[in-house]
């Protein structure tokens, strides 16, 4: 062997050399989980335990709505409604993709027939309509489907009256539906008007991360709003934004912490204080109870406390 | 002809090319009277009358496009300012702040009242900048708010014009939470009890027009636009090339007649031939009588009618199947 052929030789072997992927071959996901925030790698199923948030910097990972219903619901008292509903094709929208084609492998990749779950749970053993949305499918969006199907859960909860929560997780409204998308904002709004003269309660949870024509609507709707630690919530994404205004955003911009401070939620609540924060909450709504209290100014005293 | 003199958007330019020849011909005809040449620019003008009324009547979704964003396009102050000379401007959201980009006021359109709202985009660039290229701030929503409940007390009916890009993205209206207001405005709307007509007089941009667009009757203008997002964006986010845009126009169905084939508009009101802006005397006229026509029906209702009348034409609106096949079958 000459020199010559010494260094092909040595230049083919390094070009042939396998480069492993660190971390995203299926198995090894399955098992480790590394965190977004801290890079700290987590064994899967303590972070499962740990109603996916990581233990060592409390970054909340998203979850889907299966999940969510799970850390929510008394057990098996979930009941879905709706689940039949199916997004059309309304203008037969192709890009570099088909709409119907996107639908379809959205479907498979998540598992879910559309983007939001709604159902009735009960919780502590109050009966609520509550409603889900998955930003693992279709990036949350909300088409006609998703419009529909929170119209029905709010209608329902009214009919049942009883209290509604809805947890929002949405890049927006759904491009691919054009004008039909935009006036589900509406008719989600229009639904809760209905609602809310009931005098009845409802409760959104923003949770990373919630934009556009959700926020728009029937998120920022909420008697009480909640956003989870580190959510990311606004109207116009940050990008948009920077690109607009030409030049750099807070680094806490649009974060629930942010919003906290400029008024626009209620609280930011962690996962794990959740499911008792909501039980306090709509316990209180429940208004105070006649027996032990007589009101101080006597005769018409229960129409007062009646609600 | 004092239409020719308004700026030719490019698809209108083979048109415009047209018009300086026949002007040229009847510069050359008032030197002396030629039979030829009259000839000649009976011709023209013929030709001049068919290429018009082919190119208006084959328009894509971007031209129209073009039109709803023409700088010569009528704005909400022109139409406000021919239905009544003596409207009534009202100011302010009463909380800190008055969005030049929202405009209201009380108008009495040949005697019959109302409380006008319109987005405003102004004309000269300090205008322009004024009014921010006519994308309210979340004041902005807030005052056209207070002026719903306004018409909701006195029971006066409400008119709003819609002609923006959409909601501004800036630090400061993400800051006074312009999701909020949005929402609350489309919540507020939906449980009016006095009639409310809007009109998409140029641009209909996604959730900032919208946020006075939840009305008992959507009418269009003939070259107006209504969509969810602008076509830019589209173009940037889904084909991932900006220069795309005339597809997305077309992919969007974004037109006036698209919209109310739709279900969501109810009627396209005809501009001038060749758009709004080639005679600002018309278009208001035109959009005036249709306004009394809805105004005269939806008076018949009753507070609650009129109330359940917006909500059902909202709550109607949406494309979808029920369907018993397995997940992503």
């Amino acid at each position: 062997m000459d020199l010559k052929e010494w260094f092909a030789n040595r230049k083919k072997k390094q070009e042939s050399v396998e480069v492993k992927q660190p971390l995203s071959t299926e198995e090894y996901c399955a098992l480790w989980t590394q965190c977004h925030l801290c890079r700290e790698l987590l064994y899967t199923r303590d972070l499962r335990q740990n109603l996916h948030v990581c233990p060592k910097c409390q970054y909340h990972f998203r979850i889907g709505a299966e999940q969510r219903i799970e850390q929510l619901a008394d057990p098996d008292s979930f009941v879905e409604l709706d689940a039949n509903l199916a997004s059309a094709d309304p203008l037969g929208f192709v890009d570099s993709e088909p709409y119907a084609k996107r639908l379809k492998d959205a479907s498979r990749k998540s598992g879910l027939r559309e983007s939001v779950v709604t159902g009735t749970i009960t919780l502590n053993q109050t009966p609520i309509a509550v409603g889900v949305m998955d930003f693992g499918h279709f990036g949350g969006s909300m088409g006609s489907v998703v419009g529909e199907k929170v119209a029905r859960l709010i209608e329902e909860a009214q009919k049942r009256r009883v209290p509604l929560i809805i947890i929002s997780s949405s890049g927006g409204a759904r491009m691919q539906e054009g004008i039909l998308s935009l006036m589900q904002l509406a008719k989600t709004s229009a639904a809760l008007q209905a609602f809310h003269e009931e005098g009845l309660l409802y409760i959104s949870i923003l949770t990373e991360p919630t934009y556009g024509g959700v926020t728009a609507s029937f998120a920022m709707l909420g008697d009480i709003i909640i956003a989870e630690p580190g959510a990311r919530v606004g109207f116009a994404g940050r990008r948009v934004i920077e690109q607009t205004i030409r030049q750099k955003l807070p680094a806490d911009f649009q974060t629930a912490e942010y919003l906290l401070s400029h008024g626009q939620v209620d609280m930011v609540v962690e996962r794990a204080r959740l499911r008792e924060t909501l039980s306090q909450i709509i316990e209180f709504h429940k208004g105070n109870n006649p027996t032990p209290l007589s009101p101080s100014n006597g005769k018409k005293g229960e129409a007062i406390y009646s609600r | 002809m004092a239409d020719r003199k308004v700026t030719p958007l490019e698809f209108e330019q083979p048109l415009a090319m047209l018009a300086q020849q026949i002007e040229a011909l009847e510069k050359q005809m008032g030197e002396g009277v030629n039979p030829e040449l009259e000839k000649d620019l009976n011709r023209l003008n013929q030709q001049y009358d068919q290429l018009k009324r082919s190119l208006y009547g084959n328009l894509r979704g971007i031209d129209h496009l073009a039109l709803a964003r023409h700088a010569q396009r009528p704005y909400t102050r022109d139409y406000f300012d021919r239905w009544d000379p003596q409207w009534v401007e009202l100011h302010g959201d009463r909380q800190g702040c008055d969005d030049p980009a929202m405009v209201a006021g009380l108008i009495s359109l040949k005697g019959y009242r109302f409380i006008g709202i319109g987005t405003q985009k102004g004309r000269s660039i300090r205008d322009k900048q004024h009014c921010n290229f006519g994308m309210p701030q979340p004041e902005g929503y807030r005052k056209a708010l207070r002026l719903f409940r306004h018409a909701d007390k006195f029971g006066l009916p409400v008119v709003n014009l819609i002609d923006t890009p959409g909601a501004y993205p800036g630090l400061h209206a993400e800051e006074h939470n312009q999701a909020e207001a949005i929402a609350v405005n489309l919540r507020e709307l939906s449980g009016l009890k006095v009639p409310v007509i809007a009109v998409i007089t140029g641009e209909g941009g996604s959730g900032g027009a919208l946020a006075i667009g939840v009305a008992n009757r959507i009418l269009m203008l003939e070259h107006s636009v209504y969509s969810v997002i602008s076509p830019e964006g589209c173009a940037s986010i889904l084909c991932r090339y900006a220069d795309k845009v005339a597809e997305s126009c077309a992919a969007m169905k974004m037109t006036a007649k698209e919209i109310r084939d739709l279900g969501v508009a109810d009627e396209v009101v005809p501009e001038p031939l060749g758009g709004a802006h080639h005679d600002y005397e018309f278009a208001a006229e035109k959009l005036g009588e249709v306004l009394l026509k809805h105004l005269a029906e939806l008076s018949k209702l009753s507070p609650p009618e009129l109330k359940k009348d917006r909500h059902d034409k909202f709550r109607r609106l949406g494309a979808f199947l029920e369907s018993n096949e397995p997940i992503g079958a």
